[in-house]
């Protein structure tokens, strides 16, 4: 494991965070395009991935980029990719790739207003739909949301740790805010830094099925150019990788995919809790959002209020029976996000309770005054 | 008798292309110049996209990456980038090459990255149905293209040179020999290596512009052929709607996998 | 709810406040050990179009990181001054470039109009750094940062070989903000 040769506490940027983070976590292969507000990440690898032998490669567009880090995340090392809403729309083939292949690799994408061009410089959340179902079909994928710098940092580390895991693609999803603010880091010290790695084959190459079937779900890995001469594609595929038009095992490798994340989905999900013991409102937040939220109800607290927050790390297997499970003493659910309701109704879906939306599309961080003044409305 | 066994996935036999495709020459000149230049197969990467061509990995023992319409170049960048010491050759159309994934295509020729590149050009997408490509000639039938096409085409090796590539082959499928002599010398070469095949499409493209059989085909090849030291001496005039064989261009440049070793010797600690 | 300070530092692109306020943030954050975080806002210009760059102080876990009720605001352009004169909290500080911003605005709150700029250049001979200037005066008039945690900060965050220039700039500002009080 990488050791963390630095101060304890440092001042830096969400994007410096997860740059640092991935190398913590060993990755060794990173291949971008630029693109505001996610550029800083390929600026900090470009110059630190030589000076630890691994490779930094600006490609000609996203849709190269995702390819690179498919076929080198194929040879057995981790690696990633950084992008934004426009880039993150001209990966997403690729990430349907790396699905429907099993191929470990991390997308951070830095969300900006949309859709299109949008507003490059200015935060939003509208990308929370596209990072769980961009790609086309049924296919597996975790997205994890921080909502600070430090946060960014320990769940880029997770999102390597569940990529090699499950040998899935995982989505960090930012915003402007957490990717540009600079704010105090105190680095987790080594032995408290879990690393994963993915679990190799024991069997000889003459042996050897690139995606048999185990008790887990997931395959056993082989680095790809290791004597090991398998197949890999896209097309649906049996245990030996190869193409197959056999319904049966196609049905198998679809519900097979699928299930490795929903069976281990206890084991993913992780969310935060404040203030909820007594609360009768409940503000369900994510990223940049959520610390609008903890500052509105330690104010609405001091006014007697009773609110709290649920607050979500990992969107995408989304926590329905977590959030069902508090649900059963709150009155009224409010869920600020910087887009026009997109996570609102799958928490409607989990607490079958109303739900009420504070959205902003203009750019602007949602303030505490505007969660405020929703939860005194609702309270009264 | 050359020992193709040695190279084919035989339980995956039959393949699918069509009786008279010329995926089968090309593949098979490719093993023959692999076996000749006694690069193990553990080596060998090949990697595709999709189209008729790219389901060549299929059928043969290497390590075998069917990747995503267009992209073969991209990924083989990353695997190339990842594992240097695979010798990595991709197998692309005309249409995966130049159409959907020509930026890949050029970017990968200017970096000069070392892989070997054969296009099987056959002037359509076969495995779609016949639509139009780019190298479908001017006036020539596809699907998409009932009256005729009216676009200029690409010149895939011209693309190549004027992009950067270090080794630049043109041949044709009734050259089969002189194919995997090209393969072989792209092999060899240290840098972004191009051998463009014609071959023919004898269901989607021969048929709707009554071009007869593939043999027809293979014969129009051979009649319209001239080899680039003798197209040297011709005029414009003369060489229009023939094809150029030969070793096109061959170059030396650095090689971009080099170049990136000697940056991290220059800047990674001890 | 614990202490909470916010600075917003406003002007226009190439005037160095997204340094300073890094500077400002790394003075509370790492020096000085409280909590800090500095953002901006920003459009596509890289110099000229506005630029603001804002820090908030605290001593518990920053939630919010905008500004949104200023204890200081610091203007180097009028337009900066007239759009965000209306956020200082009662009894905060506004403080003003007065070579750029001639007409001040009145309220609820305390101004200090110093020709920020022309001290740059008289005391330390560049206007360039104007910037670190103006960190000189806000450290002495808020107290909120301590002055060996901001020469500290500024010896981290500006370029090697311009440290000297660099501290004397902030003392400039530090001393002319003494004889204010």
């Amino acid at each position: 494991m990488q050791k963390i040769n630095r101060q304890d506490a440092k001042l830096m940027t969400g994007n410096e965070a997860c740059a640092e983070a991935a190398i913590v976590a060993g990755m060794r292969f990173f291949a971008g395009y630029p693109i505001t507000p996610s550029s800083e990440i390929a600026e900090v690898l470009s110059r630190r991935l030589p000076q630890e032998k691994g490779v930094f490669i600006q490609m000609e567009d996203e849709l190269a980029s995702m390819a690179a880090i498919i076929a080198a995340s194929l040879t057995g090392v981790k690696s990633m990719t950084a992008t934004s809403g426009p880039g993150f729309s001209l990966m997403q083939e690729n990430i349907g790739y790396a699905s429907m292949a099993e191929v470990p690799c991390v997308i951070v994408s830095v969300q900006r207003g949309g859709p299109s061009t949008g507003l490059p410089t200015l935060p939003s959340q509208a990308d929370v739909m596209q990072s769980r179902w961009g790609t086309h079909g049924d296919h597996p994928i975790i997205v994890v949301t921080p909502s600070t710098v430090r946060e960014t940092f320990d769940w880029t580390i997770k999102a390597f740790n569940f990529a090699e895991r499950f040998r899935v693609p995982v989505v960090v999803l930012l915003d402007e805010i957490i990717a540009h603010i600079t704010e105090k880091i105190i680095f987790p010290k080594e032995e408290e830094i879990k690393i994963i790695e993915r679990k190799r084959t024991k069997e000889t190459p003459e042996t050897y099925l690139p995606y048999k079937y185990t008790d887990s779900d997931i395959p056993l890995f082989a680095d790809f150019g290791s004597g090991y001469r398998y197949n890999v594609t896209g097309l649906s595929h049996d245990e030996t990788g190869f193409p197959t038009n056999d319904p049966k095992k196609i049905d198998n490798l679809y519900r097979r995919l699928n299930q490795k994340i929903e069976r281990y989905k206890n084991e993913i999900i992780e969310f935060k809790t404040e203030f909820l013991e007594d609360a009768e409102i409940c503000v369900v937040a994510y990223g940049s959002s959520a610390r609008s939220t903890y500052r509105a109800i330690r104010q609405t607290r001091e006014a007697g209020i009773k609110v709290g927050i649920f607050q979500i790390f990992t969107i995408w297997p989304f926590p329905y029976e977590e959030l069902a499970k508090v649900s059963h003493h709150i009155k009224k659910f409010i869920v600020p996000e910087m887009n026009l309701g997109q996570i609102a109704h799958e928490v409607s879906c989990a607490t079958r309770c109303d739900v009420i939306k504070v959205n902003r599309v203009d750019g602007g961080l949602i303030t505490p005054d505007e969660i405020l003044e929703r939860i005194k409305h609702v309270s009264v | 008798m050359f020992p193709y066994e040695k190279y084919l996935r035989l339980d995956k036999f039959p393949h699918i292309w069509c009786t008279g495709c010329g995926c089968g020459i090309i593949m098979k000149a490719m093993l023959r110049a692999i076996e000749h230049s006694k690069i193990p197969k553990d080596s060998i990467a090949l990697v595709s996209g999709i189209g008729c061509s790219s389901r060549t990995p299929g059928y043969v023992d290497f390590n075998t990456l069917h990747t995503t319409h267009g992209r073969a170049i991209a990924f083989a960048t990353g695997l190339k980038l990842a594992k240097p010491e695979l010798k990595i050759i991709v197998v692309s159309g005309d249409g995966d090459a130049t159409a959907i994934g020509g930026n890949h295509f050029i970017h990968a020729a200017r970096r000069n990255i070392d892989m070997t590149v054969i296009i099987y050009n056959n002037y359509i997408y076969g495995m779609t149905g016949g639509q139009a490509s780019p190298t479908t000639p001017l006036g020539k039938k596809a699907s998409t293209a009932p009256y005729g096409s009216i676009e200029p085409t690409f010149d895939i090796s011209g693309l190549a040179i004027a992009a950067g590539a270090t080794f630049v082959a043109r041949s044709t499928c009734y050259h089969a020999v002189q194919i995997d002599k090209f393969i072989q010398k792209g092999l060899l070469k240290k840098g972004f290596s191009l051998i463009e095949v014609l071959s023919p499409c004898p269901i989607y493209y021969a048929r709707p512009n009554r071009e007869g059989t593939s043999v027809d085909m293979l014969r129009w090849y051979k009649e319209n052929s001239i080899p680039i030291e003798v197209a040297r001496k011709m005029s414009d005039t003369e060489k229009e709607r023939k094809i150029i064989t030969g070793i096109l261009h061959n170059i030396e440049r650095a090689e971009f996998c080099e170049e990136y070793r000697k940056l991290v010797k220059r800047v990674s600690k001890n | 709810m614990g202490f909470r300070y916010e600075f917003r530092l406003s002007g226009s692109g190439g005037q160095g406040l997204i340094l300073a306020g890094k500077i400002l943030a790394e003075a509370a954050a790492i020096y000085d050990d409280k909590n800090a975080t500095q953002s901006q806002s920003y459009g596509p210009e890289a110099r000229g179009g506005s630029s603001r760059s804002e820090v908030i102080v605290s001593d518990e876990e920053i939630d919010y990181p905008k500004a949104v009720n200023i204890n200081l605001l610091l203007c180097f352009t009028q337009e900066a001054c007239d759009k965000y004169y209306k956020d200082i909290q009662e009894n905060g500080i506004l403080l003003v470039d007065s070579n750029y911003v001639t007409n001040v605005p009145e309220g609820e709150f305390k101004v200090y109009s110093l020709p920020i700029t022309e001290i740059a250049e008289k005391e330390a001979g560049k206007t360039l750094v104007a910037n670190i200037v103006a960190l000189g005066i806000i450290t002495e008039l808020t107290g909120i940062v301590s002055k060996e945690a901001v020469e500290s900060a500024i010896l981290s965050r500006v370029p090697k070989g311009t440290e000297e220039l660099n501290l004397k700039a902030f003392n400039a500002g530090f001393d002319r903000a003494k004889t204010l009080k």
